[in-house]
């Protein structure tokens, strides 16, 4: 590499590679970006801490809601599948930045494509279970079925005949009229109403229903039947659970976008050669960045999945 | 040019060096074994909920978060071999964290009960 004199005359003559002129040395320069980068992480942790306060005091306040919630509707193997994904790219990440220390410039680049990989595995497993969510009318407001406001227009399933596995997920068929979401929600009375919509046609009474809709029929039959044993201000709460997952993960996976693009950023960076044993700052923050986004999933996976 | 004293240079970084000299590289062996800790911790913690201990089920699955976390951050974000400051930064943070959320609990544990007692107060 360098020796010690060109090293020294590059420094006096103020043309050292990526430093500041208002720092001293690369490593003034890099503990303070590091600092800053530690500080925002910091922000970043109370952010999601008021969002698992809101966990905290929904779930302590309401165990049996969230208790039916998860087990009815949280697919554990996705969960457990995405933690797995998470942590791989969280390693292959660290080795990244163990890479660009070491001048390793293919190393880097290979690492952080597995990372970005890692990270669109993540999305594309977080949107099967989002569609999911919606093929099973859980959504949010007036798409969440428990919810007071729900809306059954956006929750058409097409025909009157049993149809299609997707609409045999439907838990409406093709609808007399909806309750109208003019109604107060706070009442409760929509839910008696709801209820019986889907625990109704589409399930074991319907004649001529294809295995693939007893087996479907099977398991709305168990949710309503676990549901009906809520009491009424519980049944109530079920849809407040899906805000708070809904918040919680959607947060969650806006940050493993903007993680995407940020080492989509990183990648083209170390092709074009920016990065090398001296300074490869950039690296190391966004691999800060990305183990953060990994260790809040390590907390939101048995939170949220593995609840009884 | 050759006059120029290199005493600044000299001054502030000892080694020409200075980046690479402070930065602590992580052996690919000691990257693997904290991946495969993490993986194993991952199953255990869904193993763990199978079981029913009852109240004790968010324990444990919190003491292994936990856990992991710190591995996480003590090694994959290297902050075993970084500045203090740094983990002073992150060390604030969670303990404003715990304070928030352990606070606003207890004050919501302490006003339950009453809540339950007036149901028309609250509505639902």
């Amino acid at each position: 590499m360098s020796s010690a004199t060109t090293e020294e005359t590059t420094h006096a003559a103020g043309h050292v590679p990526n430093l500041a002129h208002h720092f001293d040395t690369l490593e003034q320069q890099n503990f303070s970006a590091k600092l800053g980068m530690w500080v925002f992480l910091g922000t970043e942790i109370l952010m999601f801490g008021g969002l698992f306060c809101l966990y905290a005091i929904f779930r302590h306040n309401h165990p049996a809601v969230f208790a039916f919630a998860a087990e009815s509707y949280l697919n554990t193997t996705l969960g457990a599948t995405n933690t797995i994904i998470l942590i791989t790219s969280s390693l292959t990440m660290a080795w990244g930045v163990r890479a660009a220390q070491l001048n390793q410039r293919r190393t880097l680049i290979v690492c952080l494509i597995l990372t970005l990989m890692g990270a669109a595995g993540f999305m594309v497993v977080k949107t099967i279970e989002y569609r999911a969510k919606w093929n099973e009318h859980v959504w949010v407001g007036q798409w969440n079925k428990y919810n007071g406001y729900y809306d059954g227009k956006y929750a058409q399933a097409p025909p009157a005949q049993p149809g299609p596995p997707a609409s045999a997920l439907s838990p409406l068929p093709a609808a007399p009229p909806v309750v109208p979401h003019s109604g107060d929600a706070n009442t409760g009375s929509d839910i008696s109403k709801i209820q019986p919509r889907y625990i109704g046609p589409a399930g074991l009474a319907q004649p001529g229903a294809s295995d693939q809709n007893q087996l479907t029929g099977d398991k709305e039959e168990q949710i309503a039947e676990r549901y009906r044993d809520l009491s009424d201000k519980d049944q109530w709460r079920v849809s407040t659970f899906f805000s708070l997952y809904f918040l919680m993960t959607g947060l969650h996976g806006l940050h493993v976008l903007i993680g995407m693009g940020l080492i989509s950023w990183l990648i083209y960076r170390s092709a074009r050669g920016d990065f090398n044993s001296q300074w490869y700052t950039p690296v190391d923050l966004i691999g800060l960045y990305w183990h953060l986004v990994d260790l809040i999933w390590i907390f939101l996976f048995p939170l949220l999945y593995l609840i009884h | 040019m050759s006059t120029a004293p290199p005493t600044s240079p000299s001054f502030h970084a000892p080694h020409g060096d200075s980046t690479h000299s402070e930065a602590h590289v992580t052996s690919i062996r000691l990257l693997l074994t904290i991946y495969f800790i993490l993986v194993f911790c991952t199953v255990l913690t869904y193993s763990v909920s199978r079981i029913d201990l009852g109240q004790f089920n968010i324990v444990a699955a919190l003491a292994i978060a936990v856990f992991k976390a710190s591995l996480v951050v003590l090694y994959f974000m290297h902050l075993r071999w970084d500045s203090p400051f740094n983990a002073l930064a992150i060390i604030t943070a969670l303990m404003f964290v715990a304070l928030f959320i352990a606070l606003a609990l207890m004050d919501s544990v302490n006003y339950q009960p009453l809540l339950k007692q007036t149901p028309s107060a609250i509505g639902p």
